[in-house]
């Protein structure tokens, strides 16, 4: 079955959606990202969709409750890239994207979403599987 | 209006709504529309071939290239043999849902286009139809 690639560096899960994703493909990758969060443990999940040239509500929603879901597996969701295009439509359809967190482009994203986690870091639930446990949050 | 092209694409499953944005973006890429014009006809088309898919059952939708004077455009037509809408009015309305989505779909696809007309009854099927000139 067809699959958006869900890649895997560090304690990060990226994904660059590159095809005009039909809604099924949409789900898969829901499904996937939150299976692989809670099998490789990661902290963020950066969604690149630089290459995105339309995103309706079911899509929308498919990000908002991906960014949900990985709340709540302890992870943080940064979404990069969106075409201004892209945002003026979304706005207009009425979807905000609120609880999204977004960035302009990859580079800032990763960025962000390590601020997030080293944020998050001392609520961390294994702290022996880590070296940054014993650092202190201001590091 | 005068039609000068037209096609029409089957809607059944996911996969179809896929190919009925192509076709609207092709569309519209030849009536000259900008980049954002283009993004929010996708979207409509997105959103109304997938109302069609999810609460009619599925149907057709015919993607239309149309001239009334001077202007162009590009019109769609949806049309299912689902259930019907009892309430247009509420229907349009943001946030109103019968499915488990935002309830963003025909409110939020009137706002992307120029025109857009609802005929449905209960138990009769939903037309909807969509300009939006250039």
């Amino acid at each position: 079955m067809e699959r958006i690639p869900v890649l895997r560096m560090g304690e990060y899960l990226l994904v660059t959606i590159q095809v005009d994703m039909h809604d099924r493909l949409a789900m898969q990758l829901q499904d996937d990202l939150t299976d692989r969060i809670a099998t490789t443990g990661a902290r963020g999940v950066l969604i690149d969709i630089s290459a995105v040239e339309m995103v309706d509500s079911f899509m929308g929603r498919m990000i908002a409750n991906i960014a949900a879901m990985a709340r709540i597996l302890d992870a943080e969701t940064v979404l990069t890239g969106m075409q201004p295009a892209v945002a003026i439509t979304l706005v207009e359809l009425g979807l905000t994207l609120d609880g999204v967190r977004t960035a302009l482009n990859v580079d800032r994203g990763m960025a962000l979403l390590r601020a997030l986690v080293q944020v998050s870091a001392p609520t961390m639930r294994h702290p022996a599987e880590s070296e940054d446990a014993h650092a202190g949050p201001g590091e | 209006m005068q039609v000068l092209a037209s096609d029409l694409l089957p809607l059944r499953t996911s996969a179809d709504i896929v190919a009925v944005r192509r076709l609207v973006r092709t569309r519209a890429v030849e009536l000259g529309f900008g980049l954002v014009e283009q993004t929010k006809l996708v979207t409509a088309a997105s959103e109304l071939a997938r109302n069609a898919v999810e609460h009619g059952g599925g149907g057709t939708a015919m993607i239309e290239t149309v001239e009334n004077g001077a202007r162009r455009g590009v019109r769609m037509r949806f049309e299912d043999e689902g259930r019907g809408i009892a309430d247009i009015e509420l229907a349009l309305r943001d946030g109103y849902t019968t499915g488990g989505g935002l309830g963003l779909g025909l409110g939020g696809a009137r706002r992307l286009m120029s025109e857009l007309e609802v005929q449905s009854s209960a138990g009769g099927g939903t037309r909807v139809s969509a300009v939006r000139w250039r």
